[in-house]
């Protein structure tokens, strides 16, 4: 009977301790909240094709046909959106729902992107970076846009 | 192969053309600071190699040239034309909802009732709503009893938008404990209206 229960225990323990970090491995950093013509996500060497209520990853690359646009709302609140013929990689995201720090980094390839800052821009200086391959773009706030070219 | 360069080469040549008449058309791109309403602390550093150009006006612009970035005034036309496409894409802002609580109660008050309509107008507007709930408490009590009740009236609230129709995965409940007050008071201060949870629809 003891036997039994002590084993029970640890079990139960592994069975908790799943549930709780499974969110933590699946962690949405944002949704495609607007899509328009041809929007890909490169995922893991696949690609998927983007549509409104997608949930996007931490390392994703969204991607824009000629006639494409997305538009994405972030877990800090944050707006991304990208016209056409662009390239946008979420290159770091960590958000703190409940200390709300974060970092967030990303990039635009190429194309144009409006942006919207959120809440981690807001709780320290630092944590929101925007490159192109040209530049650095440290973010304060709260709305700018920004376009990469060849 | 030769198809692909050609262009690239009469972009180069008209570059070069546009350049040598002033209006310098080939650049590696724009970031351009936008006006925005309220009035809050907004700024954008734009680094390119060791020069920096720190944006914190409506319309300041950076251009970046071959030879470095190039500050400049933009404007609403200029926008449009470059950012138009990108600018329609953005997703309708958050909209936040307060709902206030009874002393150290997990139970609404009467004009909470209220105001879940009015989040659930909004949820309506909206074709894949994702919501939060976060929860905040007032400054009397401990951290970590207030972190504690913040998630629960979070969960509350996340329990009764779930009983009213909205899909589990699409709302989240979060605790902020005392952490962000509206009302700022010393430790220690009952304050109803620190009591509370937002509901953010986005």
């Amino acid at each position: 009977m003891l036997f039994a229960r002590s084993r029970s225990v640890p079990l139960l323990l592994i069975v908790v301790s799943a549930a709780i970090a499974w969110p933590a491995l699946a962690a949405d950093i944002g949704q495609i909240k607007v899509a328009k013509g041809q929007v890909t996500i490169e995922r893991d060497r696949q690609s998927l094709q983007g549509a409104v209520g997608m949930r996007l990853q931490s390392s994703d690359v969204l991607k824009t046909g000629e006639d494409g646009s997305v538009g994405i709302t972030m877990t800090d609140n944050s707006l991304l959106s990208a016209g056409p013929n662009s390239i946008l990689s979420f290159d770091r995201y960590e958000f703190d729902a409940t200390t709300q720090q974060g970092k967030f980094d990303a990039s635009l390839q190429k194309g144009s992107l409006s942006v919207v800052s959120g809440r981690i821009a807001k709780q320290s200086p630092d944590a929101m970076i925007v490159r192109t391959p040209a530049t650095i773009l440290g973010v304060r706030g709260t709305e700018f846009v920004v376009s990469a070219g060849e | 192969m030769h198809g692909l360069r050609r262009p690239a080469g009469r972009t180069l040549a008209l570059a070069v053309l546009a350049c040598g008449l002033g209006a310098c058309a080939y650049n590696k791109g724009t970031v351009v600071l936008l006006p925005e309403g309220g009035g809050r602390d907004t700024a954008v550093i734009v680094t390119q190699g060791e020069q920096k150009i720190v944006l914190d006006q409506p319309y300041a612009a950076v251009r970046q040239t071959a030879f470095g970035p190039r500050a400049y005034e933009s404007n609403a036309q200029e926008v449009t034309r470059t950012f138009g496409s990108a600018l329609a894409a953005q997703p309708a802002r958050p909209q936040s909802f307060t709902l206030y609580f009874i002393e150290d109660k997990v139970e609404f008050s009467d004009d909470s009732k209220r105001i879940i309509e009015g989040v659930f107008a909004e949820i309506a507007r909206h074709p894949v709503p994702d919501i939060v709930v976060v929860g905040h408490t007032d400054r009397t009590g401990a951290d970590l009893k207030n972190d504690k009740l913040a998630l629960d009236r979070a969960e509350t609230v996340r329990a009764e938008l779930i009983s009213r129709g909205i899909a589990p995965e699409n709302v989240v409940a979060v605790g902020r404990g005392s952490r962000e007050p509206v009302v700022p008071t010393a430790v220690g201060v009952a304050e109803a209206r620190n009591r509370r949870v937002e509901i953010i629809v986005r």
